[in-house]
């Protein structure tokens, strides 16, 4: 028997197809590229983190030259994380209420929590061991307002004694280690925001936190690649081979185990077929094509695989100008990629209705809180405060990754 | 020994003097707060939501489809003009299947144009092709494990002791987040008032003794509405119950609905 969908809406007739509850045919979808831009933007912050901690917490230390710059990545990115939330609310004068008085049965109750205790506990802090020392000389050594913000940041804690020094490190690796449950646990969390609502089967899904984190971390190392190299480019110096092969190593491993696990996901959705199984594959095929099969699958997963799979097994062949390159547009490509797993889940999510009977439109408008605009100024936003930080605590001299080839691996 | 004894329970009453003291005030203010939510859900105050269980029941088999329910809703609770609507009615036409299509049934054809606010269009194949047509008035379903309050971030929205899940419109955040839990699609987000909107029971006139607008102005009494509590052994709620087989919309989702549907097909959802 074959349903036939009937397109009867009357205020916005073209944009549907089929039955969707009257209550669904609203001009946009609820969520729309806010929503798309915050899981986006923390996973950016939990993958940064976890690159970071590679060389804390598993003494990767080839990766040295990219440790403070992934530290201040993810800070930068944790500090916008919440603006897009705080922006859709149609009552954001009210959104500390979620901290004052949480429904502690509610994923996103935690929300506030998490994000205070991943700023304050984690990042802030491990932030501030780690650079105390410096901001101690450099309050010394710098004239003028800039030294007057270094002595700011040392906030009287002048002690720089080796025992000093190394009660720093020692708790910064203590902080790190702390650090990578809650990286986890910051993004695991979104995931099951999503992965909660059993209204819907195209969120409703037991993996949806373990895909999260996964693509997290995925997007996370790609954007300190990026950062890494452009970096690099405009001030001019050369990019530490030994350092992105390694890099670029775990990019690739864990795009393995991220593509492997949103495999699943599918191959579980298509051989379960459920009840909305057949609206998911029509979207797949006409309303997510592009973002989906191309955006997410090809260039965003399968691309960089190929690429990042034949320099793990040809490293030698390829010469350096060559590897960088394709270095390069891999974690592009995944940026980009993981961006579009983004989209797919949010606004794939409600472009059909839950009577699994008919499909909504979604045309982004360019201007407005929800537009093509606003999503821009959020996604750049952290990159210019990641270009402050840059200027104000990252050295001209990146620490060298100072180990042979073949420590690297061993390393690990 | 009897004195170390009867110190004791001196103490111990004092004690309890003290805390009972400490704990009224406590109680009192829970109190205030919970009348607080009932008085800005239009609640009367001298309404006790404990001594009450309101239920709706849907008899699909008369609804005639003329839309008076949903007008009457959005008249009596504000509603705004557009896609919004705390209760709406679907039609359904199931054609005959084509003759050797060796199929049972034909194609399934299902609208709501403006909540059938205002009736419905013509057929979409002739008289004789139709196999089954029906409406369904649609509203709230009352869950009694509603994902919707579960999600909640404040606590804004809540089920009442007396089965209604209410919102407290000066408590929301505006996240959307229950309506993108609700499975019924029963939720909007009001662009009037920046928070999520539902069915209520139209809980200002419930709560006063009245009908829901919409049971109020149903001229085939296709919408059942009562007090489990308060009823009649023979009221038309039992009645609804005692004479129907009854469905539940989505009861694969466990989300225990307490609206009843009677006279509606498996294509509902």
């Amino acid at each position: 028997m074959t349903n036939e969908l009937t397109n009867i809406v009357v205020e916005v007739m073209p944009r549907f197809e089929g039955y969707v509850y009257p209550n669904e045919a609203t001009q946009q979808p609820l969520w729309s590229i806010l929503i798309v831009v915050y899981p986006y933007v923390t996973g950016l912050v939990a993958g940064a983190f976890i690159m970071a901690s590679l060389v804390r917490v598993f003494n990767v230390r080839t990766l040295e030259p990219v440790y403070r710059l992934s530290l201040l990545t993810a800070f930068a990115f944790l500090l916008c994380a919440p603006l897009p939330l705080l922006f859709h609310l149609g009552h954001p004068e009210r959104c500390l209420e979620v901290m004052m008085t949480p429904h502690l049965t509610s994923p996103m109750a935690i929300f506030g929590f998490v994000y205070a205790w991943y700023l304050m506990a984690v990042l802030l802090l491990e932030l501030w061991f780690d650079y105390r020392h410096d901001f101690v000389n450099w309050a010394n050594t710098t004239p003028g307002f800039k030294g007057m913000l270094y002595r700011l940041f040392t906030v009287g804690v002048l002690d720089t004694s080796e025992a000093a020094v190394k009660l720093d490190h020692k708790i910064g690796h203590i902080l790190s280690i702390v650090g990578i449950p809650s990286a986890f646990l910051l993004h695991g969390y979104v995931g099951f925001i999503f992965g909660s609502v059993k209204a819907n089967p195209w969120w409703g899904n037991v993996l949806m936190p373990i895909i999260f984190i996964m693509s997290a971390m995925v997007s996370g190392i790609a954007l300190c690649v990026f950062n890494y190299m452009v970096l690099s480019w405009v001030r001019r110096k050369t990019v530490d081979m030994k350092c992105i092969d390694v890099m670029a190593m775990f990019l690739f491993y864990a795009l393995v185990v991220d593509a492997a696990i949103e495999g699943l996901d599918w191959i579980h959705r298509v051989y379960s077929a459920e009840e909305g199984f057949r609206i998911m594959q029509y979207m797949a095929r006409e309303k997510l094509f592009y973002t989906l099969n191309l955006g997410q699958a090809t260039f965003g997963t399968l691309v960089p695989l190929i690429l990042l799979g034949v320099l793990q097994l040809f490293r030698q062949r390829f010469p350096e100008l060559l590897r960088r390159r394709m270095y390069f547009i891999s974690s592009l490509l995944i940026l980009v990629g993981v961006l579009a797993m983004r989209w797919n889940v949010v606004i794939g999510g409600q472009l059909f209705s839950k009577s699994l009977r008919g499909l909504m439109g979604y045309k982004m408008e360019f201007a407005g809180l929800e537009g093509w605009l606003m999503g821009g100024i959020l996604l750049a936003l952290p990159f210019i405060i990641l270009t402050v930080m840059v200027k104000l605590f990252l050295s001209e001299k990146l620490p060298s990754s100072g180990v042979p080839d073949t420590d690297a691996e061993q390393a690990i | 020994m009897s004195n170390q004894l009867s110190r004791r329970s001196v103490l111990g009453r004092i004690g309890a003097a003290v805390a009972g003291l400490l704990a009224a005030p406590a109680a009192r203010a829970a109190k205030a707060a919970v009348q607080k939510v009932f008085v800005t859900s239009g609640a009367p105050k001298a309404y006790d939501p404990a001594k009450h269980e309101w239920r709706m029941a849907i008899d699909a088999n008369r609804c005639i489809g003329c839309g008076l329910c949903a007008e009457a809703c959005k008249t009596e609770n504000h509603v705004p003009a557009g896609p919004y609507f705390r209760t709406w009615i679907e039609r359904y036409i199931i054609a005959k299947p084509k003759p050797d299509s060796g199929e049972a049934r034909g194609k399934v054809f299902v609208d709501s144009p403006n909540g059938g606010m205002h009736g419905f269009p013509e057929l979409p194949v002739s008289k004789e092709e139709i196999q089954h047509s029906f409406f369904v008035p649609k509203l709230c379903n009352l869950c009694e494990r509603s994902p919707c309050t579960q999600v909640c971030p404040v606590g804004a929205t809540f089920d009442a002791p007396d089965g209604a899940v209410l919102i407290d419109p000066h408590y929301c955040i505006g996240c959307g987040f229950c309506i993108q839990a609700c499975p019924y699609g029963c939720r909007f987000f009001s662009p009037l008032t920046k928070t999520a909107e539902k069915c209520t029971l139209c809980y200002h006139r419930i709560t006063r003794g009245l009908k829901p607008a919409c049971v109020e102005v149903c001229p085939t009494q296709a919408r059942i509405f009562g007090d489990l509590r308060q009823a009649l052994p023979d009221g038309p709620l039992q009645q609804f119950y005692q004479n129907n087989l009854v469905q539940a919309l989505k009861p694969h989702l466990g989300t225990e609905p307490r609206v009843f549907y009677a006279g509606i097909d498996k294509e509902v959802r």
